[in-house]
Protein backbone atom coordinates (compact mmCIF):
# COMPACT_ATOMS: atom_id res chain seq x y z
CA UNK A 1 0.00 0.00 0.00
CA UNK A 2 1.32 2.93 -1.09
CA UNK A 3 0.23 6.44 0.99
CA UNK A 4 1.77 9.38 -0.80
CA UNK A 5 1.48 13.07 0.00
CA UNK A 6 2.78 15.89 -2.00
CA UNK A 7 5.00 18.99 -0.26
CA UNK A 8 7.65 21.53 -0.80
CA UNK A 9 10.58 20.92 0.91
CA UNK A 10 11.25 24.22 2.59
CA UNK A 11 15.04 24.28 1.29
CA UNK A 12 15.91 27.51 1.90
CA UNK A 13 14.97 26.89 5.63
CA UNK A 14 16.68 24.36 6.01
CA UNK A 15 20.17 26.16 5.20
CA UNK A 16 19.22 28.96 6.62
CA UNK A 17 18.15 27.89 9.94
CA UNK A 18 21.01 26.28 11.32
CA UNK A 19 23.46 29.08 9.94
CA UNK A 20 21.13 31.45 12.25
CA UNK A 21 22.01 29.20 15.50
CA UNK A 22 25.11 28.42 14.52
CA UNK A 23 26.92 31.97 13.90
CA UNK A 24 24.74 33.14 16.66
CA UNK A 25 25.15 30.66 19.47
CA UNK A 26 27.81 28.71 18.42
CA UNK A 27 30.35 31.39 17.30
CA UNK A 28 29.35 34.23 19.65
CA UNK A 29 28.35 31.74 22.57
CA UNK A 30 31.51 30.18 22.18
CA UNK A 31 33.72 32.64 22.38
CA UNK A 32 32.45 33.45 25.55
CA UNK A 33 32.58 29.64 27.41
CA UNK A 34 36.14 28.54 25.66
CA UNK A 35 37.48 31.88 27.16
CA UNK A 36 36.49 29.91 30.78
CA UNK A 37 38.67 28.28 33.41
CA UNK A 38 38.10 24.58 32.56
CA UNK A 39 35.71 24.61 29.41
CA UNK A 40 38.19 22.36 27.88
CA UNK A 41 37.61 19.40 30.86
CA UNK A 42 33.61 19.79 31.16
CA UNK A 43 33.73 19.77 26.90
CA UNK A 44 35.92 16.92 26.60
CA UNK A 45 38.55 19.34 24.95
CA UNK A 46 36.27 20.21 21.74
CA UNK A 47 35.48 23.99 21.76
CA UNK A 48 32.31 24.95 22.30
CA UNK A 49 31.34 25.57 18.52
CA UNK A 50 31.99 21.89 17.88
CA UNK A 51 29.85 21.05 21.14
CA UNK A 52 26.82 22.69 20.63
CA UNK A 53 27.16 22.73 16.33
CA UNK A 54 26.97 18.62 16.57
CA UNK A 55 23.68 18.71 18.58
CA UNK A 56 22.16 20.81 16.01
CA UNK A 57 20.96 17.82 13.96
CA UNK A 58 18.92 16.31 16.66
CA UNK A 59 17.42 19.69 18.12
CA UNK A 60 16.38 20.86 14.26
CA UNK A 61 15.00 17.07 13.59
CA UNK A 62 12.77 17.56 16.54
CA UNK A 63 11.91 20.78 16.27
CA UNK A 64 10.99 20.45 12.23
CA UNK A 65 9.34 17.16 13.11
CA UNK A 66 7.35 17.99 15.92
CA UNK A 67 6.00 21.03 14.09
CA UNK A 68 5.02 18.38 11.41
CA UNK A 69 3.22 15.89 13.46
CA UNK A 70 0.95 18.80 15.22
CA UNK A 71 -0.59 21.91 12.59
CA UNK A 72 -0.30 19.88 9.09
CA UNK A 73 -1.23 16.57 10.95
CA UNK A 74 -4.02 18.12 12.38
CA UNK A 75 -5.24 19.37 9.44
CA UNK A 76 -5.44 16.18 8.21
CA UNK A 77 -7.96 14.54 10.65
CA UNK A 78 -10.20 17.91 11.23
CA UNK A 79 -9.88 19.73 8.49
CA UNK A 80 -8.76 18.89 5.03
CA UNK A 81 -10.45 15.39 6.56
CA UNK A 82 -7.48 13.91 3.95
CA UNK A 83 -6.80 10.91 5.85
CA UNK A 84 -10.96 10.15 6.22
CA UNK A 85 -11.13 9.92 2.36
CA UNK A 86 -8.04 7.77 2.59
CA UNK A 87 -9.36 5.57 4.70
CA UNK A 88 -12.83 5.23 2.55
CA UNK A 89 -10.27 3.33 0.06
CA UNK A 90 -8.30 0.06 0.31
CA UNK A 91 -5.97 2.47 3.01
CA UNK A 92 -6.73 1.49 6.27
CA UNK A 93 -6.01 3.49 9.71
CA UNK A 94 -2.54 1.86 10.18
CA UNK A 95 -1.18 2.59 6.71
CA UNK A 96 -1.98 6.23 7.73
CA UNK A 97 -0.13 5.87 10.73
CA UNK A 98 3.26 4.26 8.37
CA UNK A 99 2.04 6.95 5.75
CA UNK A 100 2.67 9.48 8.28
CA UNK A 101 6.06 8.00 9.40
CA UNK A 102 7.43 8.09 6.25
CA UNK A 103 6.46 11.64 5.59
CA UNK A 104 7.76 12.86 8.56
CA UNK A 105 10.46 10.74 7.63
CA UNK A 106 11.55 12.14 4.61
CA UNK A 107 11.36 15.53 5.80
CA UNK A 108 13.41 15.24 8.68
CA UNK A 109 15.90 13.47 6.24
CA UNK A 110 15.86 16.58 4.11
CA UNK A 111 16.46 19.11 7.40
CA UNK A 112 19.09 17.09 8.23
CA UNK A 113 20.89 16.91 5.09
CA UNK A 114 20.53 20.61 5.14
CA UNK A 115 22.32 20.99 8.68
CA UNK A 116 25.13 18.39 7.53
CA UNK A 117 25.86 20.28 4.87
CA UNK A 118 26.59 23.42 6.59
CA UNK A 119 28.33 21.77 8.95
CA UNK A 120 30.54 20.58 6.49
CA UNK A 121 32.01 23.82 6.01
CA UNK A 122 33.03 23.83 9.35
CA UNK A 123 36.98 22.26 10.48
CA UNK A 124 35.69 21.34 13.61
CA UNK A 125 32.83 19.65 12.27
CA UNK A 126 33.72 18.13 8.97
CA UNK A 127 34.21 14.42 9.45
CA UNK A 128 32.47 11.60 7.79
CA UNK A 129 30.80 10.85 11.35
CA UNK A 130 28.46 13.93 9.57
CA UNK A 131 26.98 10.85 7.54
CA UNK A 132 25.60 9.22 10.32
CA UNK A 133 24.64 12.32 11.98
CA UNK A 134 21.61 12.09 9.66
CA UNK A 135 20.12 9.31 10.34
CA UNK A 136 20.50 9.74 14.14
CA UNK A 137 18.94 13.06 13.40
CA UNK A 138 15.85 11.53 11.64
CA UNK A 139 15.38 9.22 14.53
CA UNK A 140 15.06 11.63 16.85
CA UNK A 141 12.64 13.80 14.61
CA UNK A 142 10.48 10.51 14.70
CA UNK A 143 10.74 9.80 18.43
CA UNK A 144 8.87 13.50 18.76
CA UNK A 145 6.84 13.02 15.36
CA UNK A 146 5.22 9.50 15.94
CA UNK A 147 3.64 10.00 19.66
CA UNK A 148 2.82 13.60 18.65
CA UNK A 149 0.85 12.37 16.33
CA UNK A 150 -1.24 10.05 18.25
CA UNK A 151 -1.37 12.65 20.74
CA UNK A 152 -2.97 14.84 17.75
CA UNK A 153 -5.12 12.62 16.27
CA UNK A 154 -7.26 12.44 19.74
CA UNK A 155 -7.76 15.67 19.04
CA UNK A 156 -10.44 18.00 17.31
CA UNK A 157 -8.70 21.26 18.37
CA UNK A 158 -5.22 22.13 18.23
CA UNK A 159 -5.43 24.03 21.98
CA UNK A 160 -2.67 22.00 23.46
CA UNK A 161 0.06 22.49 20.47
CA UNK A 162 1.31 25.70 21.78
CA UNK A 163 2.13 24.22 25.45
CA UNK A 164 2.86 21.31 24.11
CA UNK A 165 5.82 23.44 22.23
CA UNK A 166 6.22 25.59 25.20
CA UNK A 167 6.74 23.08 28.10
CA UNK A 168 7.89 20.03 26.59
CA UNK A 169 9.63 20.66 23.05
CA UNK A 170 11.85 24.16 24.41
CA UNK A 171 12.79 22.55 27.96
CA UNK A 172 14.29 19.72 26.46
CA UNK A 173 15.92 21.73 23.63
CA UNK A 174 17.49 24.01 26.77
CA UNK A 175 17.97 21.08 29.19
CA UNK A 176 18.54 17.95 26.92
CA UNK A 177 22.60 18.34 26.72
CA UNK A 178 22.29 20.64 23.34
CA UNK A 179 23.88 23.74 25.28
CA UNK A 180 26.28 22.07 27.86
CA UNK A 181 26.95 18.42 28.84
CA UNK A 182 23.76 17.09 31.25
CA UNK A 183 26.38 16.19 33.81
CA UNK A 184 26.28 20.17 34.21
CA UNK A 185 22.71 19.80 35.57
CA UNK A 186 21.92 19.57 39.28
CA UNK A 187 22.31 16.13 40.10
CA UNK A 188 18.15 15.34 40.33
CA UNK A 189 17.75 16.70 36.96
CA UNK A 190 20.32 14.65 35.02
CA UNK A 191 17.69 11.43 35.78
CA UNK A 192 15.20 13.36 33.45
CA UNK A 193 17.40 14.19 31.10
CA UNK A 194 18.50 10.70 30.43
CA UNK A 195 14.98 9.51 29.50
CA UNK A 196 14.08 12.20 27.22
CA UNK A 197 14.44 11.67 23.51
CA UNK A 198 16.22 14.95 22.99
CA UNK A 199 19.36 13.70 25.14
CA UNK A 200 19.53 10.19 23.31
CA UNK A 201 19.19 11.60 20.06
CA UNK A 202 22.08 14.54 21.04
CA UNK A 203 24.34 12.32 22.29
CA UNK A 204 23.98 10.10 19.03
CA UNK A 205 24.71 12.96 16.66
CA UNK A 206 27.51 14.70 18.84
CA UNK A 207 29.08 11.58 19.15
CA UNK A 208 28.69 10.47 15.30
CA UNK A 209 30.26 13.72 14.39
CA UNK A 210 33.24 14.30 17.27
CA UNK A 211 33.58 10.38 16.75
CA UNK A 212 33.55 9.98 20.25
CA UNK A 213 30.81 7.90 21.23
CA UNK A 214 31.65 4.22 22.79
CA UNK A 215 29.96 1.66 20.59
CA UNK A 216 27.70 0.40 23.64
CA UNK A 217 26.22 3.91 24.12
CA UNK A 218 25.24 4.26 20.37
CA UNK A 219 23.28 1.55 20.48
CA UNK A 220 21.80 2.26 23.59
CA UNK A 221 20.80 5.80 22.09
CA UNK A 222 19.39 4.35 19.08
CA UNK A 223 17.39 1.57 20.86
CA UNK A 224 15.83 4.46 23.12
CA UNK A 225 14.73 6.44 20.55
CA UNK A 226 13.52 3.53 18.20
CA UNK A 227 11.55 2.41 21.57
CA UNK A 228 9.91 5.49 21.13
CA UNK A 229 9.28 5.04 17.52
CA UNK A 230 7.64 2.05 17.90
CA UNK A 231 5.59 2.43 20.59
CA UNK A 232 4.36 5.95 19.21
CA UNK A 233 3.36 3.92 16.31
CA UNK A 234 1.60 1.61 18.12
CA UNK A 235 -0.17 4.54 19.89
CA UNK A 236 -0.97 5.64 16.63
CA UNK A 237 -2.58 2.53 14.80
CA UNK A 238 -4.91 2.20 17.76
CA UNK A 239 -6.03 6.28 18.19
CA UNK A 240 -6.06 6.36 14.40
CA UNK A 241 -8.46 3.34 14.28
CA UNK A 242 -10.50 5.30 16.83
CA UNK A 243 -10.25 8.46 15.11
CA UNK A 244 -11.40 7.41 11.50
CA UNK A 245 -13.35 4.69 11.76
CA UNK A 246 -15.62 5.22 14.93
CA UNK B 1 -32.00 -13.97 -9.30
CA UNK B 2 -29.06 -12.96 -8.02
CA UNK B 3 -27.09 -12.94 -4.72
CA UNK B 4 -28.03 -9.42 -3.10
CA UNK B 5 -25.24 -6.96 -3.07
CA UNK B 6 -25.92 -6.00 0.70
CA UNK B 7 -27.17 -7.66 3.24
CA UNK B 8 -28.42 -6.25 6.32
CA UNK B 9 -30.19 -7.95 9.48
CA UNK B 10 -30.49 -6.31 12.75
CA UNK B 11 -28.04 -3.99 12.22
CA UNK B 12 -27.01 -1.72 15.39
CA UNK B 13 -24.62 0.84 15.43
CA UNK B 14 -24.35 2.27 19.15
CA UNK B 15 -21.90 5.38 20.11
CA UNK B 16 -21.36 5.02 24.03
CA UNK B 17 -24.56 4.59 25.25
CA UNK B 18 -26.34 6.05 21.97
CA UNK B 19 -28.60 3.92 19.72
CA UNK B 20 -27.49 5.55 16.02
CA UNK B 21 -28.81 2.52 14.19
CA UNK B 22 -31.58 0.46 15.63
CA UNK B 23 -32.12 -3.27 14.25
CA UNK B 24 -32.17 -2.18 10.87
CA UNK B 25 -32.96 -4.99 7.87
CA UNK B 26 -32.21 -4.09 4.09
CA UNK B 27 -30.83 -5.63 1.29
CA UNK B 28 -29.34 -3.86 -1.81
CA UNK B 29 -29.64 -5.46 -5.29
CA UNK B 30 -26.97 -4.79 -8.26
CA UNK B 31 -27.92 -1.86 -10.30
CA UNK B 32 -30.07 -0.53 -8.48
CA UNK B 33 -30.22 3.12 -6.91
CA UNK B 34 -31.13 2.72 -2.92
CA UNK B 35 -31.60 5.71 -1.00
CA UNK B 36 -31.80 6.56 2.77
CA UNK B 37 -34.21 9.00 3.55
CA UNK B 38 -34.58 10.39 6.40
CA UNK B 39 -33.86 13.98 9.04
CA UNK B 40 -30.72 14.76 10.44
CA UNK B 41 -29.50 12.23 13.11
CA UNK B 42 -31.57 9.93 11.26
CA UNK B 43 -28.84 7.05 11.05
CA UNK B 44 -28.63 7.36 8.06
CA UNK B 45 -24.71 8.53 7.51
CA UNK B 46 -23.71 6.06 10.43
CA UNK B 47 -25.61 3.11 8.14
CA UNK B 48 -23.97 4.65 5.23
CA UNK B 49 -20.27 4.29 7.00
CA UNK B 50 -20.86 0.75 8.03
CA UNK B 51 -21.52 -0.15 4.18
CA UNK B 52 -18.12 1.73 3.32
CA UNK B 53 -16.11 -0.35 6.12
CA UNK B 54 -14.97 2.67 8.12
CA UNK B 55 -16.99 2.02 11.11
CA UNK B 56 -17.39 -1.14 12.78
CA UNK B 57 -20.48 -2.31 13.29
CA UNK B 58 -22.19 -3.08 16.72
CA UNK B 59 -24.20 -6.24 16.47
CA UNK B 60 -25.70 -7.99 13.70
CA UNK B 61 -25.19 -9.22 9.68
CA UNK B 62 -23.92 -7.13 7.62
CA UNK B 63 -22.75 -8.36 4.01
CA UNK B 64 -21.50 -6.06 0.99
CA UNK B 65 -20.35 -8.27 -2.15
CA UNK B 66 -21.21 -11.37 -0.19
CA UNK B 67 -18.12 -10.29 2.22
CA UNK B 68 -18.01 -9.50 6.05
CA UNK B 69 -16.35 -6.00 6.79
CA UNK B 70 -14.46 -7.07 9.73
CA UNK B 71 -12.96 -9.53 7.93
CA UNK B 72 -12.49 -8.14 4.50
CA UNK B 73 -12.86 -4.39 4.61
CA UNK B 74 -9.83 -3.35 2.58
CA UNK B 75 -10.80 -5.88 -0.69
CA UNK B 76 -14.49 -4.39 -0.07
CA UNK B 77 -13.73 -0.62 0.09
CA UNK B 78 -11.36 -1.40 -3.03
CA UNK B 79 -15.21 -2.10 -4.70
CA UNK B 80 -16.55 0.68 -3.60
CA UNK B 81 -16.88 4.26 -4.43
CA UNK B 82 -17.53 7.15 -1.83
CA UNK B 83 -18.81 10.76 -1.99
CA UNK B 84 -18.86 12.04 1.06
CA UNK B 85 -21.04 14.41 2.87
CA UNK B 86 -18.27 16.91 3.08
CA UNK B 87 -16.09 17.18 0.29
CA UNK B 88 -12.63 15.71 1.18
CA UNK B 89 -10.57 17.10 -1.52
CA UNK B 90 -6.92 18.12 -1.27
CA UNK B 91 -7.33 22.27 -2.31
CA UNK B 92 -3.33 23.00 -2.84
CA UNK B 93 -3.55 20.17 -5.82
CA UNK B 94 -5.02 20.22 -8.77
CA UNK B 95 -8.29 18.67 -9.86
CA UNK B 96 -6.39 16.04 -11.92
CA UNK B 97 -3.63 15.27 -9.38
CA UNK B 98 -6.59 15.03 -6.93
CA UNK B 99 -7.98 12.22 -9.07
CA UNK B 100 -4.39 10.46 -9.73
CA UNK B 101 -3.35 10.81 -6.43
CA UNK B 102 -6.32 9.06 -5.27
CA UNK B 103 -5.93 6.14 -7.55
CA UNK B 104 -2.26 5.46 -6.29
CA UNK B 105 -4.33 4.58 -3.03
CA UNK B 106 -6.00 1.34 -4.89
CA UNK B 107 -2.47 0.60 -6.39
CA UNK B 108 -3.89 1.94 -9.75
CA UNK B 109 -0.59 2.63 -12.16
CA UNK B 110 -0.13 5.93 -12.65
CA UNK B 111 -0.28 5.85 -16.41
CA UNK B 112 -3.81 3.89 -16.47
CA UNK B 113 -4.92 6.68 -13.69
CA UNK B 114 -4.27 9.77 -15.91
CA UNK B 115 -6.50 7.94 -18.55
CA UNK B 116 -9.12 6.85 -16.72
CA UNK B 117 -9.07 11.03 -15.04
CA UNK B 118 -9.59 12.42 -18.49
CA UNK B 119 -12.17 10.65 -19.33
CA UNK B 120 -14.37 10.89 -15.94
CA UNK B 121 -13.50 14.67 -16.06
CA UNK B 122 -15.05 14.56 -19.21
CA UNK B 123 -17.76 12.87 -17.97
CA UNK B 124 -18.24 15.59 -15.26
CA UNK B 125 -17.89 18.66 -17.35
CA UNK B 126 -14.68 19.77 -15.89
CA UNK B 127 -11.79 19.12 -18.22
CA UNK B 128 -11.15 22.56 -19.09
CA UNK B 129 -10.80 23.10 -15.35
CA UNK B 130 -8.17 20.14 -14.44
CA UNK B 131 -5.11 21.92 -14.05
CA UNK B 132 -6.74 24.62 -11.99
CA UNK B 133 -6.24 23.69 -8.03
CA UNK B 134 -9.55 22.67 -6.57
CA UNK B 135 -9.59 25.84 -3.83
CA UNK B 136 -11.25 28.29 -6.11
CA UNK B 137 -13.93 25.90 -7.31
CA UNK B 138 -17.72 26.77 -6.80
CA UNK B 139 -19.60 24.21 -4.56
CA UNK B 140 -21.37 21.83 -7.52
CA UNK B 141 -17.92 21.46 -9.27
CA UNK B 142 -16.11 19.95 -5.83
CA UNK B 143 -18.90 18.14 -5.56
CA UNK B 144 -18.85 16.93 -9.15
CA UNK B 145 -14.82 16.27 -8.40
CA UNK B 146 -15.76 14.04 -5.87
CA UNK B 147 -17.42 12.06 -7.88
CA UNK B 148 -14.87 12.05 -10.63
CA UNK B 149 -12.39 10.72 -8.08
CA UNK B 150 -14.78 7.88 -6.60
CA UNK B 151 -15.16 6.36 -9.86
CA UNK B 152 -11.62 6.09 -10.70
CA UNK B 153 -11.68 2.93 -9.08
CA UNK B 154 -14.19 1.97 -11.27
CA UNK B 155 -16.39 0.91 -8.39
CA UNK B 156 -18.94 -2.17 -8.31
CA UNK B 157 -21.05 0.45 -5.87
CA UNK B 158 -21.14 4.14 -5.08
CA UNK B 159 -22.04 5.46 -1.84
CA UNK B 160 -23.40 8.99 -1.83
CA UNK B 161 -23.90 11.03 1.53
CA UNK B 162 -26.16 14.02 0.80
CA UNK B 163 -24.30 14.15 -2.95
CA UNK B 164 -26.43 17.70 -3.11
CA UNK B 165 -26.89 19.06 0.25
CA UNK B 166 -25.31 22.81 -0.09
CA UNK B 167 -25.63 22.92 -3.89
CA UNK B 168 -27.81 25.60 -5.77
CA UNK B 169 -30.84 24.66 -7.65
CA UNK B 170 -28.63 24.53 -11.32
CA UNK B 171 -25.78 22.50 -9.79
CA UNK B 172 -28.23 19.72 -8.18
CA UNK B 173 -29.76 18.91 -11.17
CA UNK B 174 -26.36 18.90 -13.14
CA UNK B 175 -25.46 16.58 -11.01
CA UNK B 176 -28.43 14.34 -10.99
CA UNK B 177 -27.88 13.91 -14.72
CA UNK B 178 -24.43 12.83 -14.00
CA UNK B 179 -25.82 10.67 -11.18
CA UNK B 180 -28.88 9.38 -13.46
CA UNK B 181 -26.37 8.24 -16.17
CA UNK B 182 -24.20 6.63 -13.97
CA UNK B 183 -27.37 4.40 -12.80
CA UNK B 184 -28.12 3.71 -16.68
CA UNK B 185 -24.83 2.27 -16.97
CA UNK B 186 -25.77 -0.25 -14.45
CA UNK B 187 -24.06 1.22 -11.38
CA UNK B 188 -25.27 0.46 -8.23
CA UNK B 189 -25.63 3.47 -6.00
CA UNK B 190 -26.30 3.88 -2.64
CA UNK B 191 -27.14 7.72 -1.30
CA UNK B 192 -28.77 9.20 1.50
CA UNK B 193 -30.44 12.51 1.33
CA UNK B 194 -33.58 14.76 2.96
CA UNK B 195 -34.45 16.09 -0.35
CA UNK B 196 -37.57 14.06 -1.43
CA UNK B 197 -37.55 15.44 -4.53
CA UNK B 198 -33.72 13.87 -5.28
CA UNK B 199 -35.11 10.53 -3.44
CA UNK B 200 -37.91 10.83 -6.38
CA UNK B 201 -35.67 11.61 -8.66
CA UNK B 202 -33.11 9.27 -8.06
CA UNK B 203 -34.28 6.14 -6.19
CA UNK B 204 -35.50 3.13 -7.74
CA UNK B 205 -36.46 1.94 -3.90
CA UNK B 206 -35.55 3.79 -0.55
CA UNK B 207 -35.95 3.17 3.16
CA UNK B 208 -37.28 6.09 5.69
CA UNK B 209 -35.25 6.51 8.21
CA UNK B 210 -36.57 8.33 11.69
CA UNK B 211 -34.68 7.88 14.87
CA UNK B 212 -32.12 4.73 13.75
CA UNK B 213 -35.05 2.71 12.89
CA UNK B 214 -36.51 1.63 9.51
CA UNK B 215 -39.82 3.21 9.49
CA UNK B 216 -41.40 2.63 5.63
CA UNK B 217 -39.92 0.36 2.45
CA UNK B 218 -40.64 0.76 -0.77
CA UNK B 219 -40.30 2.68 -4.72
CA UNK B 220 -41.12 6.15 -4.46
CA UNK B 221 -44.62 5.82 -6.01
CA UNK B 222 -45.36 2.63 -3.78
CA UNK B 223 -44.62 5.02 -0.62
CA UNK B 224 -46.55 7.66 -1.83
CA UNK B 225 -49.84 5.29 -2.84
CA UNK B 226 -49.50 3.73 0.75
CA UNK B 227 -48.80 6.54 3.31
CA UNK B 228 -50.51 9.91 1.03
CA UNK B 229 -53.37 10.22 -0.97
CA UNK B 230 -53.24 10.95 -4.47
CA UNK B 231 -53.59 14.52 -3.80
CA UNK B 232 -52.60 16.88 -1.20
CA UNK B 233 -55.07 20.00 -0.55
CA UNK B 234 -52.56 23.21 1.51
CA UNK B 235 -54.67 26.28 3.15
CA UNK B 236 -53.58 29.07 5.10
CA UNK B 237 -55.92 30.73 6.78
CA UNK B 238 -53.15 33.24 8.48
CA UNK B 239 -51.67 32.65 11.47
CA UNK B 240 -53.10 31.36 14.29
CA UNK B 241 -56.19 30.49 12.97
CA UNK B 242 -55.41 27.43 11.21
CA UNK B 243 -56.32 25.23 14.29
CA UNK B 244 -59.60 26.66 14.54
CA UNK B 245 -60.89 25.24 11.11
CA UNK B 246 -59.05 21.97 11.84
CA UNK B 247 -62.44 19.75 12.40
CA UNK B 248 -64.38 21.39 9.48
CA UNK B 249 -61.64 20.75 7.21
CA UNK B 250 -61.35 16.85 8.29
CA UNK B 251 -64.62 16.10 6.86
CA UNK B 252 -63.67 16.49 3.25
CA UNK B 253 -60.49 14.67 3.43
CA UNK B 254 -58.81 11.16 4.83
CA UNK B 255 -56.45 12.94 7.05
CA UNK B 256 -55.29 16.86 7.81
CA UNK B 257 -51.87 17.37 8.89
CA UNK B 258 -51.18 20.58 10.81
CA UNK B 259 -48.34 22.75 10.04
CA UNK B 260 -47.51 26.01 11.71
CA UNK B 261 -48.08 28.08 8.88
CA UNK B 262 -50.70 25.96 6.93
CA UNK B 263 -52.72 22.75 6.75
CA UNK B 264 -52.91 20.14 4.75
CA UNK B 265 -55.45 18.14 3.96
CA UNK B 266 -55.32 14.45 2.29
CA UNK B 267 -58.34 13.83 -0.33
CA UNK B 268 -58.29 12.06 -3.31
CA UNK B 269 -59.84 15.23 -5.05
CA UNK B 270 -58.18 18.24 -3.79
CA UNK B 271 -60.32 20.55 -5.63
CA UNK B 272 -63.66 19.08 -4.98
CA UNK B 273 -62.74 19.24 -1.30
CA UNK B 274 -61.95 22.78 -1.97
CA UNK B 275 -65.24 23.38 -3.21
CA UNK B 276 -67.18 21.39 -0.68
CA UNK B 277 -65.54 23.79 1.70
CA UNK B 278 -66.25 26.91 0.03
CA UNK B 279 -70.08 25.63 -0.48
CA UNK B 280 -69.75 25.80 3.36
CA UNK B 281 -68.34 28.94 3.70
CA UNK B 282 -65.15 28.39 4.83
CA UNK B 283 -62.59 30.45 2.83
CA UNK B 284 -59.04 29.99 2.92
CA UNK B 285 -56.43 33.28 2.68
CA UNK B 286 -55.32 31.04 0.39
CA UNK B 287 -55.28 27.29 -0.97
CA UNK B 288 -53.00 25.28 -3.93
CA UNK B 289 -53.87 21.48 -4.88
CA UNK B 290 -50.83 19.77 -5.36
CA UNK B 291 -49.85 15.67 -6.06
CA UNK B 292 -48.76 14.66 -3.15
CA UNK B 293 -45.19 13.77 -2.70
CA UNK B 294 -42.62 11.66 -0.69
CA UNK B 295 -42.96 15.26 1.79
CA UNK B 296 -45.97 13.54 2.47
CA UNK B 297 -45.03 10.39 2.83
CA UNK B 298 -42.10 11.49 5.39
CA UNK B 299 -44.03 13.91 7.34
CA UNK B 300 -46.59 11.01 7.85
CA UNK B 301 -44.11 8.49 8.93
CA UNK B 302 -41.51 10.43 11.13
CA UNK B 303 -44.10 11.28 13.99
CA UNK B 304 -45.87 15.18 12.73
CA UNK B 305 -49.11 15.65 14.52
CA UNK B 306 -51.70 13.39 12.83
CA UNK B 307 -55.21 14.36 12.89
CA UNK B 308 -57.61 11.16 10.99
Amino acid sequence: MFYRRIWKSNLVGAFFQPVLYLLGIGLGVGALVDQGPNSAAVLDGFSYFAFYSSALIATMAMFTASQEALWPTMDGFQWSHAYRAMTSTPIAPRDVATGLTIFYAAKTTVGAIGVAVVLAFFDETRSWGLIGAVPAGVLTGLAFAVPLAAWTSSRTTPDSFPPILRFIIIPMFLFGGAFYPIEQLPDWLEPVAWVTPLWHGVELARGSILQTLPEGRGLLHVGVLCAYIVLGWMACVVTFERRLNP
Amino acid sequence: MNEPLITARSLVKKFGDLVAVDEIDFDVEQGEAFGFLGPNGAGKTSSMRMIGCVSPTTSGRLEIFGLSPTADGRAIRARIGVVPQMDQLDNELTVLENLVIYARYFDIPRDVARARAAELLEFVQLTERKDDTVDPLSGGQKRRVSIARSLISEPELMLLDEPTTGLDPQARHVLWDRLYQLKERGATLVLTTHYMDEAEQLCDRLVVMNGGKIVAEGSPRNLITTYATREVLEMRFGRGHNEEHVSEVSQVGERVEILPDRLLVYAHDGEGALATLRERNIIPESALVRRSSLEDVFLRLTGRTLVD
